[in-house]
């Protein structure tokens, strides 16, 4: 299974750095004589309504794709730590303001949270993937903060304290590294949720707009012709379960193995 | 009369590891057998195959494995259940996890009942309560409704009890039953037992403490890696010792043996020799033992050592490493600890024996200035220290080290022993440091090997050498020690002993040793503070104290301590309590 995840992984990579090597076409070119065609030889994921290549479509978002769920997960899990960090470490009006304040982010339903911020801030590639950074982070906040705080009261840190390790020692070199580990599972596993956030808003129209090489974007443009051209939907919707479930496995797969040893 | 239950030849494997290899025993009604051994020695496997739960990758096998006309190998799992439910009463180890925290213990103790026999809810409710009081627990009708975390240690243990013997079993398992348990409540929990065997229940008592064993159990096996070395009449077995392991078990307990005797057998490489004499594998620390070798540009903690405590002696010429004055603090409306004051000189050992409650762990904090008194205060070496800031007392951090009773969760999960060694060295990591982790390693009797691994890797008594080296690391004065070996075997709990022992002579060190095992402060201590519900009760040198106890709480707390047979009783028992 994680054999399986680390090889997908693997071709999602080498899709998203070096398009050309896996689709030398041109994910753009339009060929109107060629609209519609389903999947065969000539072009094995089929055509859509302007006769671009679907699988060249598929390859050259893939870059788009991933880079928004990483850069997405970024932003949510550095919002997150800090966050995390002022509860776990601030005074106890700062962790109960803070505890708060995630609490009332909670209240909404993370989706309807970043098309809020798309409305104030319009459609687009960046605004989109920083709404869904934005939306993810009160859930790794809370993660992080409950983490720090069981670190922090742990008996190896009064252990440190007992050497006469100052505080800043303290969390560089006992706190900061064990939080970390855990955060690294965190982002594996949610690099998958981002992706199919992304997508949802591109398919929303939020995001990258039709007619860039984007997978959200392309079941948008293909869910007019979902009954007639299944292959339209379809091949980018299996790129965007294939990535998740992906890197969703391979977290898991991290996490087993952190508890084992 | 036959035996009640008749055990030969038992074996048990899981895969291709054999835990249990030709066990045979017997036990008649109204006997106990005691089984003892240390951690892993297979003693409580051979407990849960006599019940037939020593699980589905275990593989058991045995010549014969019968209670009264059951063969157990043979039975049916429904068979097997009534078995267990009305014949054999089993007390688990850990009273705790055997319960259900959210079910009252009144409903836990009626389920064998209700699945056992055909009685009105208004039958077991009495019954219940009945057996509640049976096994002496205070105010039944309040403790049948209450959950497990709301009951003390010593109760939770009662109730299982209640539970196991709710039928009137012919046979009690106990597996380690007073483990965790502080020596007046065990006392209370042996009598109890005692009492039913006295009634005719025939009793398998399992543990690894000789003296609960030889309390209780009439004939003894010692066991040592799934094999019975050597069994007997427990007073014969504890007084003339024929098998090694046996004798090596009865050395290793603290009790009889004075201050500065050695528990264990001379430790073998990679040990630290005591003397100076340089072993082959560790010239350069050796040599640096005699002082003022600061030249040798690998010079070993123990010369840094000794320049400091050259250093230092016209410093402080006699002051005390420790000054306690007066010491109160309070959680709530709860007094933990009230009006304690002692004084700690250099290469001394201040014992502070009490039970759990006593306060004794909240002394510690207070020393090791992890929590302020609400009154009172501590000095450090003659320094202000419980009112100092925390920046004030930073330098003098390193002059004190802590050990705990869980090394374990001591150590940052993410480190390597090498790493958690190097950590504690007052110059970081300096390019010394790796040698001189080595070297601090061997000291405590580790092989350097272990550098490199995990802590969660090493056994429970390797954990403890990693601990004592991390606090040793920074040549302190101090190391308030707070229950350093009660989780260990009894001959891994000698060697730490003798460990801790030779680095004090060696080094110079006072010890803050903080322990509920009065056979451990009397071994350790030159000194010994009896704690009770905060107070200090009695205190004064520890011969002194144990031979002639003047307060009735001390006189209680020794007389509930259990001894290792007549012919050895260690000392005068006080005519009071049990």
């Amino acid at each position: 299974m994680e054999t399986a995840a680390l090889v997908v992984v693997a071709f999602l990579a080498l899709a998203a750095l070096a398009p050309s090597v896996l689709a030398p076409g041109d994910p753009l070119a339009i060929a109107p004589l060629d609209s519609f065609q389903p999947p065969s030889l000539a072009h094995v994921f089929g055509t859509d309504e302007s006769g671009r290549d679907i699988y060249t479509r598929v390859i050259h978002g893939t870059g788009a794709s991933l880079l928004i769920g990483i850069a997405a997960t970024a932003i949510g899990l550095g919002l997150a730590l800090v966050f995390g960090l002022l509860a776990g470490f601030g005074p106890r009006w700062l962790d109960f303001g803070t505890t708060r304040f995630l609490e009332v982010l909670f209240a909404f339903p993370g989706l309807l949270f970043a098309l809020l911020f798309i409305v104030v801030y319009g459609p687009g590639v960046v605004t989109s993937t920083i709404a869904v950074g934005l939306s993810t982070a009160p859930g790794y906040a809370r993660i992080i903060r409950s983490r720090v705080i069981q670190v922090r009261t742990s008996p190896y840190l009064e252990a440190a304290l007992v050497l006469g390790r100052g505080r800043p020692s303290r969390i560089v070199r006992h706190v900061l590294p064990n939080v970390a580990g855990s955060l690294f599972v965190l982002a594996t596993l949610g690099i998958g949720q981002s992706i199919v956030w992304a997508s949802s808003l591109s398919y929303l129209g939020l995001g990258a707009v039709p007619p860039a090489a984007e997978w959200g974007a392309m079941l948008s443009a293909g869910r007019t012709y979902i009954a007639s051209f299944w292959w339209m939907t379809f091949f980018p919707g299996l790129f965007i379960v294939l990535s998740a479930a992906a890197t969703t496995l391979l977290g898991r797969g991290i996490q087993q193995r952190g508890r084992e040893s | 009369m036959s035996a009640l239950l008749s055990v030969r030849g038992l074996r048990v494997r899981f895969g291709d590891a054999e835990v249990v290899s030709d066990v045979s025993f017997d036990v008649a009604a109204g006997e106990c057998v005691g089984i003892v051994g240390e951690s892993g020695s297979g003693k409580s496997v051979t407990a849960r195959a006599l019940l037939g739960l020593a699980g589905r990758q275990a593989s058991v096998t045995a010549d014969e494995l019968r209670f009264d006309e059951t063969q157990i190998l043979d039975a049916s799992a429904a068979r097997l259940r009534s078995l267990r439910g009305r014949e054999i009463g089993y007390v688990s180890q850990g009273a705790l996890v055997a319960l259900d925290p959210l079910r009252p213990v009144g409903r836990e103790i009626s389920d064998s009942l209700r699945l056992h026999t055909s009685s009105t809810p208004a039958q077991r409710r009495a019954r219940v309560l009945e057996l509640l009081a049976d096994v002496g627990v205070p105010d039944p009708e309040l403790r049948a409704g209450q959950r497990p975390d709301e009951l003390s240690g010593g109760l939770r243990q009662r109730a299982v009890i209640a539970s196991a013997i709710a039928l009137g079993p012919r046979l009690i398992i106990a597996d380690e039953p007073t483990t965790a348990l502080d020596s007046t409540v065990q006392a209370g929990i042996l009598d109890l037992l005692e009492r039913l065997r006295s009634e005719g229940a025939a009793l398998v008592l399992i543990s690894h403490d000789l003296a609960v064993v030889s309390r209780l159990a009439s004939r003894v096996l010692v066991m040592h890696e799934g094999r019975i070395v050597e069994s007997g009449p427990s007073a014969s077995v504890l007084a003339e010792p024929q098998h090694p392991y046996t004798r090596r078990l009865i050395a290793a307990v603290p009790t009889d043996r004075p201050r500065g005797t050695r528990l264990g057998p001379t430790p073998a490489v990679p040990a630290p020799a005591p003397s100076p004499a340089p072993a082959p594998a560790t010239p350069a620390p050796a040599t640096s033992l005699n002082g003022n070798s600061g030249v040798t540009p690998v010079a070993g903690r123990d010369s840094a050592h000794a320049r400091r405590a050259e250093a230092r002696t016209p410093e402080f010429p006699s002051t005390p490493v420790v000054v306690a004055a007066g010491l109160s603090r309070s959680f709530g409306a709860r007094l933990a600890v009230d009006d304690v004051s002692f004084t700690l000189q250099r290469g001394r050992t201040l014992g502070i024996v009490g039970e759990s409650g006593s306060g004794k762990t909240t002394v510690a904090r207070l020393v090791l200035a992890l929590d302020r008194p609400d009154s009172g205060d501590v000095r450090l070496l003659g320094k202000p220290w419980s009112t100092a800031t925390e920046r004030e007392r930073r330098p003098l951090r390193p002059r004190v080290g802590a050990i705990y009773q869980d090394a374990l969760s001591s150590f940052d999960p993410r480190k390597t022993v090498g790493q958690i060694v190097a950590d504690a060295l007052t110059h970081g990591r300096s390019q010394r440091a790796g040698v001189e982790v080595a070297d601090l390693l061997r000291r405590v009797g580790l092989d350097e090997r272990v550098m490199n691994r995990r802590p969660a890797r090493l056994s429970g008594g390797q954990q403890q050498r990693v601990a004592i080296a991390r606090a040793i690391a920074p040549a302190p004065d101090l190391i308030v020690c707070d229950e350093p070996v009660s989780s260990l075997d009894v001959s891994v709990q000698a060697q730490v002993l003798d460990l801790l022992d030779e680095l004090q002579r060696d080094l110079g060190l006072s010890y803050l040793f903080i322990t509920h095992d009065l056979g451990v402060v009397r071994h350790v201590s030159d000194e010994v503070l009896v704690m009770r519900a905060g107070r200090v009760v009695e205190r004064g040198a520890t011969e002194q104290v144990f031979g002639a106890p003047q307060h009735e709480y001390t006189r209680a707390l020794f007389a509930s301590a259990p001894r290792i047979g007549g012919d050895l009783d260690l000392w005068p028992v006080p005519s009071v309590g049990s």
